[in-house]
């Protein structure tokens, strides 16, 4: 497998800053993953996103240690827009992200950038429109919608550009608990049908393990734990470090020894499926 | 304490957020406010220090219409953390941020330092002190907003999606004080699309739509109907739907891990 993301002994630390964010970071991504960055807040997990986006060191100035590659290009060699045809990017906080005067040029705006045909642009607008569910919204002003709605057309101005490399950094924080759920649906078929690559940064982990290749957890600016999601989620110190691990996890956590469990369930019908067994 | 007697709301770009809302918050409640996108939540909870007004009908805090009141005077007793900490947070250093609201209300020099001291250690933002609210992570600058306004304790506390950037840790010690403000008697409204973090606090959950309220009952009806969470864009917890799987009798819930263990273990012979 091509690595489509490689990220050798990388350390940021911000200028100001009272320490490093990252500290010697080494992680390779295959093309067509689906990975998780989960990890305590403040652990460094937007600024590695914002590391593979060129926001840093473009944008943030700080000490930068080490090499990012994406697509095999040197990431602190290239400029942010450069880097932005590979990569899309969903930020945390979406108004540090949309900024048109309605919400329909705001999709189109990114699309523009690309050089698209009018007729290509328009056909996605409308495609991330009503895949996000804000038809009813779409001749709005930003600051005219509610904070839910603002993170839905950020997501769809980013997925409105087809990124061969999409990243999203806790993007159903401030959506409904279905939209959460309908989200995580589109960007698996997106990733499917499209052959992306998807990272994202995720503290709600019993919605999208299902769906995840990979899992990685963060700590302290570093990379404790790297691997397939129920192989991560085995390791009971988890709960101590502070990732959302699910309900569900966690009981059979509690359960210890009185109950075996052929593998970790990570969901209530997994968990009911092996129970069964168990019994038997 | 809090009363909204068929409140309107309408923005200024002429979106109805409120539709005729009746409803009243006791003293000592614990509340959840949920609901699909755009439902009218926050819209709501601006109401509760007088931030916005009603177009139609009146909100009464503590007996005083808030039309007759000033937002500082009312969030004196109603603190309220916003949705959006960039909108909250504006001095210059983590601890000039908590500092603010103190200095406003007239505390003592001492009171200050203590509470700022306690604030920003409860919260994990010590080592933070002396940088600019700007440079945090955005779990930070939420837990900061937290520290800010809890530090000069008001009487009903309002959190619009407080758990937004927070690891189960930052989660477990949000619902550690919002059960020690309970014991004190105050009111705690939250508003939150983490029914995971609300689920073990069974708090009296309203449900909004389109502006209007919907249901208004406790957690436990609320998160078993399932025509009402289709309404509402809601989804189960992971322990209703696990207790529904394992048929659990009626009326039963596994509130938290620690009570589902303790049926699991009495049902079923594992191993
Ligand atoms: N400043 C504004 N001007 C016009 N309409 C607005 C404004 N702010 C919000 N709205 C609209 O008012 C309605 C209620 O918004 P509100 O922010 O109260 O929703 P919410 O329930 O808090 O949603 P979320 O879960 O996304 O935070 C929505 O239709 C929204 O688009
Ligand atoms: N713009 C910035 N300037 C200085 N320090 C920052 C900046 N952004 C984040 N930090 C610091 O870097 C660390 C990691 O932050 P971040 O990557 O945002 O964390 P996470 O996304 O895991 O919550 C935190 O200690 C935070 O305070
Ligand atoms: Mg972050
Ligand atoms: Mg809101």
């Amino acid at each position: 497998m091509p690595k489509i993301i490689e990220i050798k002994g990388f350390t940021f630390h911000y200028a100001g800053s009272p320490r490093p964010a990252l500290t010697d970071v080494n992680l390779s991504i295959d093309d067509g993953e689906i990975a998780i960055i989960a990890g305590p807040s403040g652990c460094g997990k937007s600024t590695l996103l914002r590391s593979i986006n060129g926001l840093i060191p473009h944008m943030y100035s700080g000490t930068y240690i080490g090499e990012v590659y994406i697509n095999n290009l040197k990431v602190s060699e290239h400029t942010i827009s450069e880097i932005a045809k590979h990569v899309g990017y969903v930020f945390q906080n979406p108004e540090n992200q949309i900024f048109m005067f309605s919400v329909e040029r705001d999709i189109a705006f990114g699309l523009e950038n690309l050089g698209l045909p009018r007729e290509e642009i328009k056909k996605r607008v409308d495609w991330a429109i009503d895949l996000l569910g804000i038809r009813e919204i779409m001749h709005r002003a930003p600051h005219e919608i509610s904070d839910g709605q603002k993170q839905r057309v950020a997501i769809a101005g980013v997925l409105a550009m087809k990124p061969k490399i999409l990243i999203l950094d806790e993007p159903t924080s401030l959506l409904d608990p279905l939209s959460a759920l309908d989200l995580i649906t589109t960007v698996k078929h997106l990733h499917d049908t499209l052959k992306l690559t998807v990272i994202v940064v995720e503290h709600r982990l019993d919605l999208l393990v299902s769906i995840a290749d990979r899992l990685i957890v963060m700590e302290d600016g570093k990379i404790i734990s790297n691997n397939e999601p129920r192989e991560v989620l085995k390791d009971d110190r988890l709960l101590t470090v502070g990732v959302g691990v699910p309900s569900i996890v966690r009981l059979r956590h509690l359960l210890k020894d009185a109950c075996i469990f052929k593998h970790l369930p990570l969901t209530p019908s997994e968990f009911v499926e092996q129970i069964n067994v168990a019994q038997r | 304490m809090i009363e909204f007697n068929s409140v309107t709301y309408i923005h200024p770009a002429g979106v109805k957020a409120l539709d005729d809302i009746t409803v009243k918050f006791g003293q000592g409640e614990l509340v959840a406010i949920v609901g699909a996108n755009g439902a009218g939540k926050t819209t709501l909870v601006k109401h509760m220090n007088g931030l916005l007004k009603p177009t139609k009908g009146t909100v009464k805090v503590f007996g005083y219409d808030t039309t007759q009141q000033t937002v500082a005077s009312l969030s004196r007793r109603v603190g309220v953390v916003f949705q959006n900490s960039d909108h909250q947070l504006f001095s210059d250093t983590v601890e000039h941020e908590v500092e603010f609201g103190l200095r406003n209300f007239g505390f003592s020099h001492e009171v200050v330092k203590q509470r700022v001291d306690w604030a920003l250690r409860f919260f994990g933002l010590n080592e933070y002190a002396t940088t600019s609210p700007m440079m945090l992570s955005g779990g930070e600058k939420k837990r900061l907003c937290l520290a800010a306004v809890l530090a000069w304790d008001p009487d009903v506390l309002v959190l619009d999606e407080p758990t937004v950037g927070q690891d189960l840790l930052n989660k477990e010690k949000l619902e550690q004080i919002i059960r020690l403000l309970l014991t004190q008697g105050k009111t705690v409204i939250l508003v939150s699309h983490d029914i995971e973090f609300l689920w073990p606090m069974q708090p009296r959950t309203i449900v909004m739509s389109r502006g209007k309220i919907i249901a208004d009952k406790p957690a436990s009806k609320v998160f078993t109907d399932d025509s009402l969470l289709a309404e509402a864009r809601l989804i189960k917890p992971q322990l209703v739907e696990l207790a529904q799987r394992l048929n659990v009798g009626d009326g039963e819930v596994f509130d938290n891990i620690y009570t589902a263990k303790k049926w699991i273990l009495d049902r079923f012979r594992c191993a």
